[in-house]
């Protein structure tokens, strides 16, 4: 219990430092450090899966986002009049409505089971008959392609529909054609 | 509730982020704090004490008591789709870059035409 | 782009087997222990993210394309949604028609281990497409 704790503390002040670095590159390090102390938390939370997805996700984040900096700029903008009212009205509204949340949030987590006694009652049938029902020795991966495949196909087509736009965002065949 | 707790805090500073930062890879990076956060929730509510994982070990007896695997599934799908919509906004955001030479967002907004 | 040093070349020509070959055991033993599709096929692209960044953009470009890339992908969506239709012939979508093998060895689980591998090709090929075009674009800045 302790260990969560301390990696939850790490990973809120990583990312203060993320959001609050005038340096482009040290607050995307900073970033990749949050991400890295998820994937002990994960570990620790007995979730292997999620632990060796969110290990590579993260690397390969970081990866595009130096990859951005490196060809733009690495200054973060300087900001011209030192309070000027959008900044006031976007940090007054941002302030009310989070504390709004809070209170309301913290009145509806004293529904919820506590931490560490969950209800399970979708999830008691899987695990009881996910042995007999797939023959898969891996619950997650049961129920992730035989009892909710559909969850999955779509998955799959939100991940197409990404790579789609990405390379029609940076395509440079018709750009150069009608510039000629 | 402490584990909540800090779910939330994060969820602030990733909305903080957000609205009042003004670099456009800034918010890119609030938008990644916000899905960890969200992420980090979806886990541990799923969390039992002192259980292992959902996996199964022995064929003669099942799995005494394990984790609730449900969760796990919906996360590792989270997992995924957030990595190709950061990758989408880091594609538009370098067009922007190109076509106006700065990252300023109140400055985008201003230049037309 | 250029590449690196000749260390890093040579140490990436040599890891970048174990790599491929680590990320296609988890791909394939994804009923049995923990990974799946989506773990290994992430491990598979960073496999090839590492040689494409240790030898640069000018020598990685003839033999890493990105066509090649789009059609894998292609192939591994098209599979997927295959074995998924294949099922209505004996009943409903998705149906797992294959019949469960003995547990705890590598043929079980039905129709999960083929879907691995649908979903493990569609991933690699998705993340280093996405890799490849944010890598290779020239910088024009224009006013």
């Amino acid at each position: 219990m302790l260990e969560i704790y301390a990696l939850l503390v790490f990973m809120v002040a990583a990312s203060i430092i993320a959001v609050e670095t005038k340096d482009l590159l040290s607050s995307v390090i900073s970033l990749g450090a949050v991400g890295f102390g998820l994937t002990i938390v994960f570990l620790i939370l007995q979730a292997p899966d999620l632990a060796i997805v969110q290990v590579v996700v993260e690397i390969l984040t970081l990866v595009f986002l130096i990859a951005l900096i490196f060809k733009t700029t690495r200054v973060d903008t300087v900001r011209g009049a030192p309070y000027d009212p959008i900044f006031l009205f976007a940090t007054t509204a941002l302030i009310v409505f989070v504390v709004l949340f809070a209170v309301v949030a913290i009145y509806v987590f004293r529904e919820l089971p506590p931490f560490g006694g969950p209800l399970r009652e979708v999830a008691h049938y899987y695990v009881e008959q996910g042995l007999d029902k797939t023959g898969a020795a891996n619950l997650v991966s049961a129920i992730l392609l035989d009892f909710r495949g559909y969850d999955t196909l779509g998955e799959v087509t939100v991940l197409f529909t990404s790579v789609v736009g990405v390379l029609v965002v940076l395509r440079s065949v018709g750009r150069k054609k009608r510039e000629s | 509730m402490a584990v909540y707790s800090a779910c939330i805090l994060l969820i602030g500073i990733g909305l903080y982020c957000i609205v009042v930062k003004r670099n456009l890879v800034k918010i890119i990076i609030g938008f990644a704090i916000l899905e960890y956060a969200v992420n980090l929730f979806f886990a541990s509510v799923g969390y039992r004490a002192s259980a292992l994982a959902p996996i199964v070990v022995d064929e003669a007896r099942p799995v005494p008591s394990c984790v609730d695997p449900l969760p796990q599934a919906l996360v590792l799908t989270a997992i995924v789709i957030g990595l190709g919509v950061t990758a989408l906004m880091i594609a538009i955001a370098y067009r922007l870059y190109e076509k106006y030479g700065t990252f300023d967002v109140s400055e985008i907004r201003r230049l037309r035409g | 782009m250029q590449g690196m040093s000749v260390i890093v070349k040579t140490i990436a020509r040599m890891m970048v087997g174990f790599v491929f070959m680590y990320g296609i055991y988890i791909i394939l033993h994804g009923h049995l222990t923990p990974g799946g599709g989506f773990a290994g096929g992430c491990i598979v692209a960073g496999a090839f993210v590492l040689l494409y960044l240790a030898y640069g953009r000018d020598e990685a470009k003839e033999k890493l394309q990105s066509s090649l890339t789009s059609i894998f992908e292609s192939i591994g969506a098209f599979l997927f949604w295959l074995i998924a239709l294949t099922g209505i012939i004996w009943g409903y979508f998705f149906f797992n028609f294959i019949e469960r093998g003995t547990p705890l060895s590598i043929l079980s689980g039905g129709i999960i281990p083929l879907a691995n591998i649908a979903i493990g090709i569609k991933v690699a090929s998705a993340l280093f497409g996405i890799f490849i075009a944010l890598a290779s674009v020239k910088f024009v800045l224009r006013e």
